[in-house]
């Protein structure tokens, strides 16, 4: 990672700010614009764990569901609070996972995989049972984000979407610069280490468990953010956001848009979305479609579209 | 209250047997390749239908063989094909491929025999009761429990004695030696894979003519069968064996008192187990980390 800004960087940024305004003359819609950032935001804390401390975790869904179960519960039951309920979603998914994670930490590879996805069912299925509190099977209603009051400026982002749009916008990149800077941290750096040779980490005396373990959680508590932000734009949360199929998609954004990279999840969360929208938009099939582009990203894009883009530029 | 406990124990114990195939072929294949089929639902799932399809033709006493030696084709094609390219590389990768099948599974078991549940009848003195007390004991089950136990004795009495099974257990502790000594990897991985997929095509029939036939039938039982394989241990069959009955027990059993939480008490089971014992039941140690 470069210090300072690159031209494809401030690209990036300069796309994202101003989506409300060249969505509508593609056929996108601002909401599937902030769902392209809230899901964005999810595969980018799963890839600080998967890409950057070379952990595979296969239940992050569970984290995920909790912030929006969270951010949903508080403006049901407890306070009329954008803010609260954001902070209380990632508190939810931050106890859970520095909870679990030390339950698993020691685990490696293919059975920390195993481990967290049976975990994060866990919680799908107090979602799904727990009827009287979580709505079971028809998900969390009755609740909606609320406008956001700083005294002499009331930010209505519950009926204007373009400001909900920035809203999300703020929070995803206030995550990204928190992760951004501890991955070149001396702690990022460690984890980096951990990835590349988790033997000779041990022997120059790095703790791998307690580092392994604190990613995990830094990494929970973006992937519950992000659930806050995804129950705030539907008003709702869904019981299908906890459950397994939603850890694998998240994994799928990562790997399809490049998992060595800091910005390749989003640009697989953005391909993903898309093609979800259109394909279950023309065919009933589309479950096959996507489970067949899981197939040909792994045979034929192991390294993801940035890390494909990489190679033919350098070749 | 007797009979209660006793109705939902012995429920527990068949929903055991099914994760009990389940989780013997997902660790046959877990253990010997590395690679954590997610599709073995899928496999399920078309095991029963195809038994559904075949049984007018064949009867269902042929269906129960074919059935599930048909599903171990379509494996061994699945796995020469696909899965095989992915052996030594990073476990995320196989994951990820068998998690694109399983959508490609359940989604074309749907297109092809409907989102409906289908009716698999198995014949009709099979269905009777054994006594009005007992009326949740159908002989049936009974049969049922009993081709578990013959082809899990039959599984092991295979590992243990046939060149091939001591193939697959060696290979299972040092694959490069076992290679080094001669053996045709690939096949021996084939084959492993297919053994494995026969036991979850198997578990399709017999779970089809106890409940009925859905596409996400298999799907339903793959994270229990995951759960199984960790309280056992990984890296030990007769840990998945134990836990997969011990899983389905507890399910049955808290269903009696807190029917809410059948499905989350064996993560609790899990939980406890991996503080109290992060190897699994009868695990060795060293495998898991």
């Amino acid at each position: 990672m470069r210090r300072g800004v690159g031209p494809g960087v401030a690209a990036i940024w300069l796309a994202l700010l101003t989506a409300p305004f060249w969505l509508p003359l593609v056929h996108g819609y601002e909401a599937l614009g902030t769902r392209v950032l809230v899901l964005g935001l999810g595969a980018m804390s799963l890839n600080f764990l998967l890409g950057f401390t070379g952990v595979l975790s296969f239940g992050h869904a569970a984290y995920f569901g909790l912030g929006a179960y969270g951010a949903g519960l508080t403006l049901k039951l407890l306070a009329p609070s954008t803010p609260l309920a954001i902070a209380l979603g990632m508190l939810l998914g931050i106890v859970a996972g520095a909870a679990l994670g030390a339950l698993i930490a020691r685990r490696r590879g293919v059975y920390f995989a195993m481990v967290t996805i049976a975990f994060g069912q866990v919680f799908y299925f107090v979602a799904f049972r727990w009827n009287a509190l979580t709505g079971g099977d028809d998900g969390l209603r009755g609740f909606s984000r609320q406008p956001i009051d700083f005294g002499f400026f009331k930010l209505d982002i519950l009926n204007d979407l373009t400001a909900f749009y920035y809203f999300v916008l703020v929070c995803f990149a206030i995550a990204l610069g928190i992760m951004a800077f501890l991955l070149r941290s001396p702690f990022g750096r460690t984890l980096l280490a951990i990835r590349e040779n988790e033997r000779r980490a041990r022997f120059l005396g790095i703790p791998v468990e307690q580092h392994i373990w604190l990613s995990f959680v830094i990494s929970c508590a973006f992937m519950s953010m992000a659930g806050t932000l995804y129950a705030l734009l539907n008003n709702f949360a869904d019981p299908k956001g906890l459950h397994y199929t939603q850890s694998g998609d998240f994994v799928i954004m990562a790997v399809l848009g490049g998992m060595r990279s800091f910005w390749g999840p989003l640009l697989g969360a953005a391909v993903f979305v898309v093609l979800q929208d259109y394909l279950s938009s023309v065919t009933t099939n589309w479950q096959s479609l996507i489970g067949l582009m899981f197939v040909v990203v792994v045979l034929f894009f192991p390294r993801g579209l940035l890390g494909f883009l990489q190679r033919k530029s350098q070749a | 209250m007797t009979q209660l406990i006793l109705y939902n124990t012995f429920n527990g114990l068949i929903i055991g047997t099914f994760y009990v195939l389940m989780a013997l072929g997902l660790s046959l294949i877990l253990n010997l390749s590395g690679v954590i089929n997610f599709a073995h639902g899928g496999f399920l799932a078309v095991g029963g239908y195809l038994a559904y399809t075949l049984s007018p033709y064949i009867g269902f006493w042929a269906a129960l063989i074919a059935a599930p030696l048909l599903t171990a084709c379509i494996g061994i094609a699945i796995e020469r094909t696909l899965i095989r390219r992915l052996y030594g590389r990073d476990p995320l990768y196989s994951l990820l491929l068998t998690f694109g099948l399983a959508f490609i599974f359940e989604d074309m078991t749907r297109a092809i025999w409907g989102a409906q549940g289908l009716p698999f009848t198995p014949p009709s003195f099979l269905t009777q009761p054994i006594s009005p007390d007992f009326f949740f004991i159908t002989y049936y089950r009974l049969f049922m429990m009993a081709v578990v136990g013959i082809v899990v004795l039959g599984l092991f009495l295979f590992l243990r004695y046939t060149r091939l099974g001591v193939r697959i257990r060696a290979g299972t502790l040092d694959l490069e030696t076992v290679s080094a000594l001669g053996v045709n990897v690939r096949a021996l991985r084939t084959m492993n894979f297919a053994v494995g997929i026969f036991l979850a095509g198997l578990a399709g029939v017999l779970a089809g003519g106890n409940l009925s036939l859905e596409p996400t039938m298999g799907a339903n039982v793959l994270m229990p069968s995951f759960v199984a394989i960790i309280v056992g241990g990984v890296g030990s069959l007769h840990g998945t064996l134990f836990g997969g009955l011990l899983i389905g027990v507890a399910s049955g059993l808290t269903t009696v008192w807190f029917p809410s939480a059948s499905e989350a008490v064996i993560y609790v089971i899990m939980a406890v187990v991996l503080l109290v014992r992060p190897r699994g039941l009868m695990g060795e140690e060293g495998i898991m980390s």
